[in-house]
């Protein structure tokens, strides 16, 4: 076993962090405050190759591997989970199943300028009555004239009104049991009939773009099929074991911040004549916090080893997922904690870290999801 | 043009420095690029870029210097040599780093080398001069611009927040000084480049250098750590009496007035 990251792996963290510290982390209190997507950060993020660090070079991408992504997606989380939610959807859910399930053509079309940074992407499967139970969709693409038809409505959607590229998840048929066929289509975002409203008014992650879409006779060519059209439920399964495995790495970045910010106040911060960090009440909270983020650490990035060497991840991406995401609300909760009255104050932003930290415990699947994945997986 | 880079490795500037036995403790401490060595690389590349030609990253360390110069050819630096004094050298100073340089420099026709102003550990500033000295090229030191035309240098140069204007023939040593650019993080694709780029490893054999040619010229005798500061103390009252109290006190108690 090897525990250590690669010389590449230990550059791109460093390069990441110097990054996000010296670009970020300036404006994250303006991210989060006026919910104003940074689009200048996204496309210095671009130009730095981050958006295309799992995708090969052929494709615009930097030939890097999973766990480097996931140590990037750490990174930034770390300073920031709005830019770090974003990142994470435009790379797993806008460009990964593109180069999944893509022909050539469509990878060297759309997907090509999502890696090297130059447009966002965004993955439109949640609908207002199918969230968990993404078998559910209403949405419907009929196939007209070489052309597929797609009217319904999408909601939550990360990053749409800045993509250049939605995919959307539609009904195209029925399967002699009955069941719906479900298809991803590439939707270009400036089709007619195409709106992106985003009528939110979010707890946390306030900076990260989310969207509602209604699609409303909007036609594309049918080339825009994504992949198999018999299995866009497998598919989007698929996606979402990989986009667990980012969102993962956010909830580690959000608890490692969690850690560092009431570890730091804790030895600054003086009651009874010494410093709290001395109290046992304090030192037991800040050694579990150590505790859960090292173990969530090893978890995430054992799942993206996994993935990286083409082994089944459905179970452990869940389980990091699960994990990494509970431990960063109840480490940004101590760490509120751990400030007593100032960490309730925006001032100390561990309160931001709590409302950022909540949604990764929704989004990409609900903690109760994972379990049952989890469940499923052990053969319930 | 061909260029190269002295580079050296130092201590991340977040580390805390503790001393054991009077020596510093390099027990499990992050390494950086030196930050003015930084400025050199951005320069060097920069200079290619406009000017065509290689660029050279050297560094005189150990076997862990290797993490600083990819990091240098993934910033976009083409070449980078390792001169790994580990099992050979006790210890060094400024002298023996310089005449290792110049050992390997001196059949290079280097047109221009630049290092950083200083180093941010021993800060003595004085590998990058006598380099020059040694290889009988002209030197300019803290550089905080640099606009090459054929063969002439144009130099701003750093004189205590002054600039001086300067125009130099090359070959040309520089060293330089905040304010000369603003080095660019290495990109992700730089990353992925920089393993498959050439990275040479010499040792002072291969220098044709000994031991003995390299004895250093200083002797440490000590190394502490500044005294902790002491608390301060506040005088209190109106404005007349405390400057009255805290005169008599640099008077009397301090006697430094």
């Amino acid at each position: 076993m090897d525990f250590e990251l690669s010389k590449e792996q230990t550059m791109i963290r460093k390069m990441v962090r110097d990054f996000a510290e010296n670009v970020i982390k300036p404006r994250t209190v303006e991210i989060d405050t006026q919910a104003k997507f940074p689009l200048d950060i996204f496309k210095q993020m671009g130009e730095l190759g981050l958006m295309g660090i799992p995708f090969p070079e052929e494709y615009g991408g930097s030939g890097g591997d999973t766990l480097s992504y996931a140590v990037a997606v750490e990174e930034i989380g770390r300073v920031c989970g709005s830019t770090g939610l974003s990142y994470a959807a435009n790379v797993s859910l806008g460009a990964s199943p593109i180069y999944y399930f893509g022909t050539e053509e469509q990878k060297q079309h759309f997907l090509k300028p999502i890696a090297q940074g130059k447009v966002l992407a965004s993955f439109g499967l949640t609908e207002p009555n199918a969230g968990s139970d993404a078998g559910g969709t209403k949405t419907t693409a009929i196939l007209q004239n070489d052309e597929y038809v797609i009217n319904g409505e999408k909601c939550f959607i990360t990053n749409a009104n800045y993509a250049d590229t939605i995919t959307v998840t539609a009904v195209t048929g029925k399967r002699p049991d009955g069941k719906n066929i479900i298809s991803a289509i590439l939707v270009p975002a400036n089709t007619k009939g195409l709106k992106i409203t985003s009528p939110y008014d979010k707890m946390g992650v306030r900076g990260s773009d989310t969207a509602e879409i209604i699609l409303d006779n909007v036609h594309v060519p049918k080339e825009n099929l994504l992949g198999d059209p018999e299995k866009g439920f497998k598919q989007f399964l698929y996606t979402l074991d990989g986009g667990r495995i980012s969102i993962a790495a956010l909830g580690l970045g959000i608890a490692q911040a969690s850690l560092e910010k009431a570890l730091a106040y804790a030895k600054e911060r003086s009651q009874f004549g010494k410093s709290i960090a001395n109290f046992q009440a304090i030192q037991f909270k800040l050694a579990d916090m150590a505790m859960e983020v090292e173990l969530a650490r090893n978890m995430v990035y054992k799942a993206a080893w996994l993935k990286d060497h083409n082994k089944p991840f459905t179970k452990e991406a869940a389980y990091a997922k699960l994990f990494a995401t509970e431990t960063a609300t109840r480490a940004a909760n101590q760490a509120i904690q751990i400030h007593g009255g100032y960490g309730y104050m925006r001032e100390y932003e561990v309160e931001r870290y709590l409302r950022d930290a909540k949604l990764l415990e929704i989004g990409e699947g609900t903690s109760e999801v994972q379990r049952m994945v989890i469940a499923r997986q052990l053969g319930c | 043009m061909n260029i190269y880079v002295l580079l050296k490795k130092t201590f991340d500037t977040e580390e805390k420095i503790a001393v054991t036995n009077g020596e510093i403790d390099s027990d499990g401490v992050e390494y950086i690029i030196n930050p003015y060595d930084e400025y050199a690389v951005e320069e060097a590349i920069k200079q290619r870029d406009a000017h065509g030609g290689e660029v050279t990253v050297v560094t005189v360390g150990d076997e862990d210097s290797e993490k600083q110069l990819r990091t240098a050819l993934a910033m976009g630096a083409d070449k980078a040599v390792l001169i790994n004094t580990e099992d050979d050298l006790e210890d060094g100073d400024q002298f023996t780093t310089a005449k290792i340089l110049e050992a390997y420099l001196e059949d290079k026709e280097a047109d221009l080398i630049l290092a950083g102003n200083v180093a941010i550990d021993e800060a003595s500033g004085q590998v990058g001069p006598r380099l020059a000295e040694r290889l009988g090229i002209a030197c300019v030191t803290t550089i905080t611009g640099l606009e090459i035309d054929g063969d002439l240098a144009k130099i701003d140069k750093d004189v205590e927040g002054d600039v001086e204007k300067l125009e130099v023939n090359l070959p040309l040593l520089v060293t330089c000084q905040q304010g000369l650019n603003d080095p660019r993080y290495p990109s992700l694709p730089g990353i992925m480049k920089a393993k498959k780029k050439p990275l040479e490893e010499l040792e002072i054999d291969d220098l044709d250098l000994e031991e003995d040619d390299l004895e250093p010229k200083t002797k440490t005798v000590d190394i502490f750590l500044p005294p902790e500061k002491e608390a301060g103390r506040v005088l209190e009252g109106e404005i007349a009496d405390q400057v009255k109290e805290l005169v008599s006190l640099l008077r009397n108690e301090k006697k430094v007035l």
